[in-house]
């Protein structure tokens, strides 16, 4: 088996891990932590997808820059609506 | 002939260029696919910002052990696609294909699992738009199955035109002359989408079933 593949196996057990974890903290009263926690480690996993998995890791630094993108892109499209609905109530 | 079973076209003037060229295109691909899913999450937000305690009972209702084992199927089809893009890399042709139809038949097994997780959900009452009158208990616990329903099934959709490419590309590898390790870019680019399907569960997962 080649060091790749064993960092493979070795990153699918983390994700396994942080699975574990939040399944786990969900069982758990944090209240309105629970969301924070839950997302912050689907970050967590989805970060790790995407450096070894996708082997972002590996690219060059445009792609990394495009992959980049993609999440500014989506942090407008949640962040300007949470915005809106979240400060209605100040008025 | 290492020119011919490489296929370096215009413009590009070698195979790394190429091939990165090729990745590039797909990130852009993946990137329209992330601003359509992120509409969905932007429905779950706001369904949550409004309706907060409706919507954590909503998604209590919700089979969380399947969703976990689904999570579970995912992230180990991943792990076999990782190691096919490795094989294919090297050349290794068995161990590629091997690889491909691992993670195609665990994503089989996540759509059977959704089928039966669906049935049940029908049978409760649970799921919107299928004849048999669902009984919700309000208006915003029916806005949240709707979204989960809507947002799970685009995410089918996409896993199974994930599975079909996978299978695809074994049988190519394993019945044609498919050069491996020159051609590693396909393999590479169909694993980008496959992973990236995956992480849009990872996401999926804690929004609809551990919402609390």
């Amino acid at each position: 088996m080649s060091a790749h593949i064993r960092l493979m196996v070795a990153v699918w057990l983390g994700l396994l891990l942080l699975l574990a974890l939040t399944v786990g903290l969900s069982f758990l009263p944090l209240g309105d932590l629970s969301p924070l926690a839950s997302t912050g480690i689907a970050a967590a996993k989805a970060a790790l997808v995407v450096w070894f998995f996708m082997h972002l890791r590996q690219d060059s630094g445009i792609i990394r820059l495009v992959a980049l993108a993609a999440v500014v892109w989506i942090a407008i499209l949640l962040t300007l609506p949470w915005i809106d609905f979240s400060s209605r109530h100040w008025l | 002939m290492p020119d011919e079973a490489l296929h370096v076209h215009e413009p590009y003037q070698t195979a790394a260029q190429q091939a990165e060229a090729d990745t590039m295109g797909m990130y852009v691909f993946l990137a329209t696919e992330v601003m359509l899913f992120g509409g969905l999450f932007a429905a779950a937000l706001m369904l949550r910002t409004v309706h907060h305690d409706e919507v954590i009972a909503a998604s209590r209702q919700l089979h969380i052990w399947i969703g976990t084992a689904n999570t579970v199927l995912l992230l180990t089809s991943s792990l076999f696609v990782a190691t096919a893009v490795v094989a294919a890399r090297t050349g290794t042709r068995r161990l590629c294909a091997g690889g491909l139809i691992g993670g195609a038949v665990l994503g089989l097994c996540f759509m059977a699992l959704k089928a039966v997780e669906y049935y049940s959900e029908y049978r409760e009452g649970h799921l919107p738009g299928f004849g048999l009158p669902a009984h919700f208990s309000n208006g915003a616990e029916h806005l949240f199955m709707n979204l989960y329903l809507i947002a799970t099934g685009l995410h089918a959709f996409h896993l199974a035109v994930g599975i079909v490419l996978l299978l695809s590309l074994a049988a190519r590898v394993l019945w044609t002359s498919f050069p491996l390790p020159e051609r590693s870019i396909t393999v590479t680019l169909f694993g980008l989408y496959w992973h990236l399907v995956d992480v849009i569960w990872i996401f999926l997962f804690p929004v609809l079933y551990l919402a609390r």
